[in-house]
């Protein structure tokens, strides 16, 4: 009997530690990115772009070319890019502050234009990288550093749709909302990947993934009561399935 | 989306001089030097370069975008060239002001980029009129952190053509954002300009092995400012410093006129220069020995030109579109030795010829006031 | 050494910046040095937009006039904005057709053109400006009528039928 190797790391995804925290999300989510590289052989044409936050040393992680963006840039920079190289693949990995705080404007119009680029959007709901403050997409009444009595609707507004609000825009080709807090749901999670970078391939316009993802450090809670809360609230707020694009 | 377009009406005429305005003029120089995309956000008096390119690129079958905003038009131009690209965008103050973030990760990259502000008053919103109240934005950095960007003062429109291809050869030198800073005035003037001044030249441009193009056959290429590792981050603006150090020693540019016996130098940039330059000649005239320096870089400054009129020179007058803002590096260039005056004009107003000529005769006749003889050094 | 100054000034959609720009050209075809600098944004909006012209020739300080050695003005405004930026002893040149009043100051010569009118009569009242510019060459010999016109043609090579008619009133405007 020989041994079957059935699993590997993917080519794309460097063997060293990272320095997420334990419960995170990001680790699965860079996973997958590699996975989907690796299936659709296109590693030696991919170039990432690192946003700022927690995932801001990607680039230690992945093995292709990256470059950072300042905080909010990322569709910027990937226009720029993607516009010279329009052969190459080109995707921007953002969090919430990032992409829908900060960098809105550059995410709206980079969707808008129908830039044909993939954008990965990793939604958990706070500021990891600086310690836990209030995202955009922080549900009401969730407490964080800077909502210590939870979010208030008069004080802090709603929790940030940015997903519907893109959906509605005729340059974008599409657009799912997916989760990596359960193995069924990772599964779905990297479907939606690939189903994202092969619509860029097929120049198809502007795909998004937005990955509801896991901050058990921040949210103040362990691994198990991440997945409840992700379960329990988060989903329900912002429900998981196909924003734009065909449903099959 | 980059099929190409021939335009025949649009090509440069077969006339030796075309009449342009600076930033058309500007536009024509970039594609002249290969720059392969621009992106812009309108804003006055700028708008006409923004314009020209958005035919110009289309036609040459290359990238204009019109942005959302500053912010991501620099972005854009970051983008490209992160992908080796060359790329410009430009801008008038208060757009400039926004891309104070972008200036700063190219240069913290090392990234080249052609950045053009066509300055108009400030602060705030100001108004729409010439100035030169962004000097100390554009060579003391602008944005955050330990940088500086080469910054080219044109003072012609045909000069505009030279150093906005210059400014892409030195950005490309260095691996960093360079600036090319004009007025309202150079802007919007029309002046001719030599037609053989926008010829393609042949000479290769360098290689950019550093440039993300997917990691084919080599290891992956990371672009990037952030250094976490301690000591790292100083070494690397130790290197910085070392590429600034380099620039100034070779690429200091300045003009000068009448200085040879001079014992007034008046010190003006830009439009202001060709108006001191003309005081300067009038003066002259009254058998007054008045001279000029041009800064053409305003960083590097020509602080070795200051240092050596200033061993013959009785004073220097500093003439600005501004409240004196390069007053401050001729007072560092000229170290105490001889006093520095300024004459400035703000918010629009344009000094003219006798404006200057009177200023410099008040300095002058303060000579023979105190008849005591000045010592030198 | 000669340098002349000269200030358009009208309605936008007179031709004011075309005028400024034909004017520069001229120049710039006799081999003086030139410049061309116009009114922008907020200014243009009032009602009146203007381009200064410089034909000189030494090198041009600075393209922005404060008095002009001539003034082609189009319109009402125009003239209450300029008259007093004309030399002593300079040419202010006037739409009689759109301006009713007269000069007021006794030291420059006021020559009055009725640009609006006989571009009318010629059937586009567009080539008002280019009746200006007869007018102009003809009252101060900056060019010769000769080369103004060869101008024209290199101008309009594209388009024949405006030659025509622009032609026409430029030889108008000489002859005033």
């Amino acid at each position: 009997m020989t041994a079957k190797n059935i699993f590997t790391r993917p080519k794309s995804l460097r063997d060293v530690p990272t320095h997420y925290c334990p419960g995170c999300g990001h680790g699965i989510v860079h996973s997958l990115i590699c996975e989907v590289i690796d299936e659709l052989n296109i590693r030696e044409k991919t170039i990432g772009i690192a946003p700022v936050g927690c995932a801001v040393l990607a680039y230690d992680y992945w093995d292709f070319d990256v470059t950072e963006a300042a905080h909010g840039r990322p569709p910027a920079v990937a226009t720029g890019i993607k516009r010279i190289l329009p052969s190459n693949i080109v995707f921007t990995y953002q969090g919430d502050g990032d992409l829908a705080a900060i960098g809105t404007a550059e995410t709206i119009h980079a969707a808008n234009r129908g830039e044909n680029i993939t954008t990965i959007f990793v939604n958990n709901g706070i500021y990891g990288m600086t310690g836990g403050q209030m995202a955009p997409t922080t549900l009401l009444k969730q407490k964080t550093k800077t909502t210590p009595f939870g979010r208030d609707k008069i004080r802090e507004g709603y929790p940030l749709k940015i997903s519907e609000m893109l959906a509605v825009l005729d340059g974008v080709a599409y657009l799912e909302r997916v989760s990596v807090h359960k193995p069924a749901n990772v599964r779905a999670a990297k479907r939606a990947i690939k189903r994202a970078f092969k619509t860029q391939i097929e120049k198809k316009g502007f795909s998004m993934v937005e990955v509801i993802s896991m901050c058990p450090v921040n949210w103040g809670t362990s691994c198990e009561g991440a997945i409840k809360w992700i379960e329990d609230n988060i989903i329900k707020y912002y429900p998981l399935g196909i924003l734009r694009g065909d449903k099959s | 989306m980059t099929k190409k377009i021939r335009n025949p009406k649009s090509q440069i005429p077969k006339l030796k001089y075309t009449l342009m305005t600076g930033n058309e003029a500007i536009g024509e120089a970039a594609v002249a030097a290969g720059c392969r995309l621009y992106a812009g956000y309108p804003i006055t008096p700028q708008n006409e370069l923004t314009a020209y390119m958005s035919k110009r690129m289309v036609e040459e079958g290359r990238v204009f975008i019109q942005s959302e905003s500053e912010l991501a038009a620099i972005n854009m131009v970051f983008g490209a060239s992160v992908a080796g690209a060359r790329a410009m965008t430009s801008s008038s103050s208060p757009g400039i002001s926004l891309k104070q973030e972008g200036i700063s990760y190219l240069a913290g990259c090392e990234l080249p980029a052609v950045i053009v502000n066509i300055m108009r008053g400030g602060p705030g919103l100001g108004n729409i009129a010439p100035a030169q109240s962004d000097y100390f934005q554009a060579t003391r950095g602008g944005g955050h952190g330990d940088y500086r960007t080469i910054a080219l003062a044109p003072s012609s429109v045909e000069e505009a053509v030279e150093l906005t291809r210059l400014a892409f050869d030195l950005a490309d030198k260095y691996r960093g954002p360079v600036l090319v800073i004009g007025d309202g005035i150079l802007g919007q003037m029309m002046e001719p300009v030599k037609n053989s001044k926008f010829e393609i030249r042949n000479s290769k441009l360098l290689p950019k092995p550093w440039a993300l193009t997917g990691a084919k056959g080599r290891k992956p290429n990371i672009i990037r400012s952030l250094y976490l590792k301690p000591g790292a981050l100083e070494e690397f603006n130790k290197k910085l410093q070392r590429k600034y150090e380099e620039i100034k020693e070779k690429e200091t540019r300045f003009e000068e006129a009448l200085t040879r016996d001079a014992e007034l130098i008046i010190v003006a940039y830009g439009t202001t220069s060709r108006i001191a330059k003309a005081a300067a000649q009038n003066l002259r005239k009254k058998n007054k020995k008045a001279g000029l320096i041009r800064p053409i870089t305003l960083w590097p400054f020509p602080d070795k030109a200051i240092k050596e009129v200033a061993k013959n020179a009785k004073a220097f007058l500093v003439v600005e579109m501004s409240n004196g803002q390069m007053v401050e590096d001729v007072e560092l260039a000229a170290k105490g030795r001889r006093p520095v005056h300024f004459y400035g004009r703000s918010g629009g107003g344009v000094p003219t010829p006798e404006e200057i000529e009177k200023e410099a005769l008040k300095v002058m006749s303060s000579w023979f006031v105190d008849k005591k003889p000045r010592t030198t050094n | 050494m000669q340098t002349t100054r000269i200030i358009c000034a009208g309605f936008g959609g007179q031709g004011i910046m075309t005028l400024g720009k034909v004017l520069a050209t001229l120049g710039m075809k006799n081999g003086k040095s030139v410049s061309w600098m116009p009114s922008y944004g907020a200014e243009v909006r009032g009602g009146t937009a203007h381009s200064m012209v410089i034909i000189s020739d030494s090198d041009i300080p600075s393209p922005v006039i404060d008095k002009a050695d001539i003034c082609i003005v189009m319109n009402k405004p125009s003239l209450d904005k300029f008259e007093s930026r004309v030399k002593k002893g300079g040419t202010i040149i006037l739409n009689s057709s759109l301006i009713e009043s007269s000069v007021k100051r006794k030291d420059i010569n006021a020559v009055k053109v009725p640009a609006t009118e006989i571009a009318s009569s010629l059937g586009n009242i567009k080539v008002a400006n280019i009746v200006a510019l007869g007018a102009l060459v003809s009252k101060t010999k900056i060019v010769s009528k000769n080369k103004a016109i060869s101008l024209l043609k290199e101008f309009f090579a594209e388009k024949k039928a405006l030659l025509e008619l622009n032609k026409k009133a430029f030889n108008e405007g000489i002859r005033i």
